[in-house]
């Protein structure tokens, strides 16, 4: 045993910290894996036109509707245009109760003031979203807005 | 055994550690970025109600067919000349001078067969069904462009600033000076050249 002490009281070495990096980097891949940036699952194709005469969306009174064919993972319900609100597909005359209900997750003080948020495909027929803006004004919800992406100039094509 | 002195800790990780919590930050904090274009849809009407009587020329009607090409004012047009048409038609200020009605400001062709003041003039919108969704937003583009052309040069011209500016800098709270009046400001502008777009039921 002496062998190994022959200094009497030795300091303890340092910790060697040269894989905390490793550590850190695990975690930071974990939480950037694990964290769920989207609320909704959208299940719907979603390339959205472009237009440079844009305003931005207040998202705290917006209820939002996402259109287009079914996406990756969701062929099984078609290849026609769909109508998703919250995280599930609605057909044209369950519109009414489902933008109902999706209001009433907003802010009561915002809830008069609420705004519909249309995320829609590019190849979507515009008859679809005419049909959902009617369902619309009869559940008397008359601001809109068609989400788009933004560019310098909308007339390239 | 004696009380051993505890060895530093290395701060050499900090750097990591803390890099490590800025990205987490940056990846979870989502962006408002969601931009798009405002509209505001007619409401339910009455089913006994007689719509009112606009005069022909007052109407400036786009037609969408399901291949995606335009008819302006009966005649096909490319989507880059739509802005500037609907330009065109809304400034045109009809009336001729010294008559009730007379629009003065606007600075267009003055021709009494377009619409008599940009108040009374209405562009209309008809898609076919089928229309594409992203041909039906870029005329809509198009045609809200043509107003913020509108509202931007006569705010410049009343003002010295740029309505569609302005208005960014209100909506996204970043506006300096005084909001009230300028808001203020921005309703004369819009009811210089208010919006007037409307939809017609689409064929199928």
């Amino acid at each position: 045993m002496s062998k190994f002490r022959k200094g009497g009281a030795k300091e303890v070495p340092a910790v060697n910290t040269a894989s905390l990096p490793d550590i850190v980097f695990m975690l930071l891949f974990f939480f950037m894996v694990a964290t769920v940036l989207r609320k909704n699952d959208v299940k719907v194709a979603q390339i959205l036109p472009a237009a440079d005469q844009t305003e931005k969306l207040q998202k705290d009174r917006s209820v939002y509707i996402f259109g287009g064919k079914p996406g990756e993972g969701y062929k099984q319900f078609g290849t026609e245009g769909k109508i998703q609100i919250g995280d599930k597909f609605v057909n044209i005359n369950e519109v009414q109760p489902a933008i109902l209900e999706e209001r009433e997750k907003l802010r009561d003080e915002l809830k008069d003031r609420v705004m519909v948020a249309f995320k829609v495909d590019k190849e979507t027929n515009s008859g679809l979203v005419y049909d959902v803006k009617q369902e619309l004004r009869q559940a008397n919800m008359l601001k809109v807005i068609y989400i788009t992406t933004q560019t310098e100039d909308a007339v390239t094509q | 055994m004696a009380r051993r002195n505890a060895p530093e800790i290395n701060a050499g990780s900090m750097a990591d550690i803390a890099f490590l919590l800025l990205i987490f930050f940056l990846v979870t904090t989502t962006i408002e970025k969601d931009r798009g274009l405002v509209r505001a849809l007619p409401p339910e009407q009455p089913e006994n109600v007689e719509p009112p009587i606009i005069k022909e020329k007052n109407l400036f009607v786009v037609i969408v067919n399901k291949n995606d090409e335009l008819l302006v004012e009966d005649k096909p047009m490319e989507m880059k000349d739509l802005q500037e048409a609907a330009i065109a038609f809304l400034d045109n200020g009809g009336v001729p001078k010294g008559q009730e009605g007379y629009c003065d400001y606007c600075q267009g062709e003055r021709d009494p067969s377009s619409s008599d003041f940009p108040d009374k003039a209405i562009v209309t919108v008809k898609n076919d069904r089928e229309t594409s969704y992203e041909t039906y937003i870029t005329v809509q583009n198009e045609l809200v462009g043509a107003y913020n052309f509108l509202r931007d040069r006569e705010s410049q011209r009343l003002y010295g600033w740029k309505f569609t500016e302005v208005k960014k800098a209100i909506d996204e709270g970043v506006y300096k000076g005084n909001e009230e009046s300028t808001k203020e400001k921005l309703d004369v502008i819009k009811k210089m050249y208010p919006q007037k777009l409307s939809e017609i039921d689409p064929q199928s």
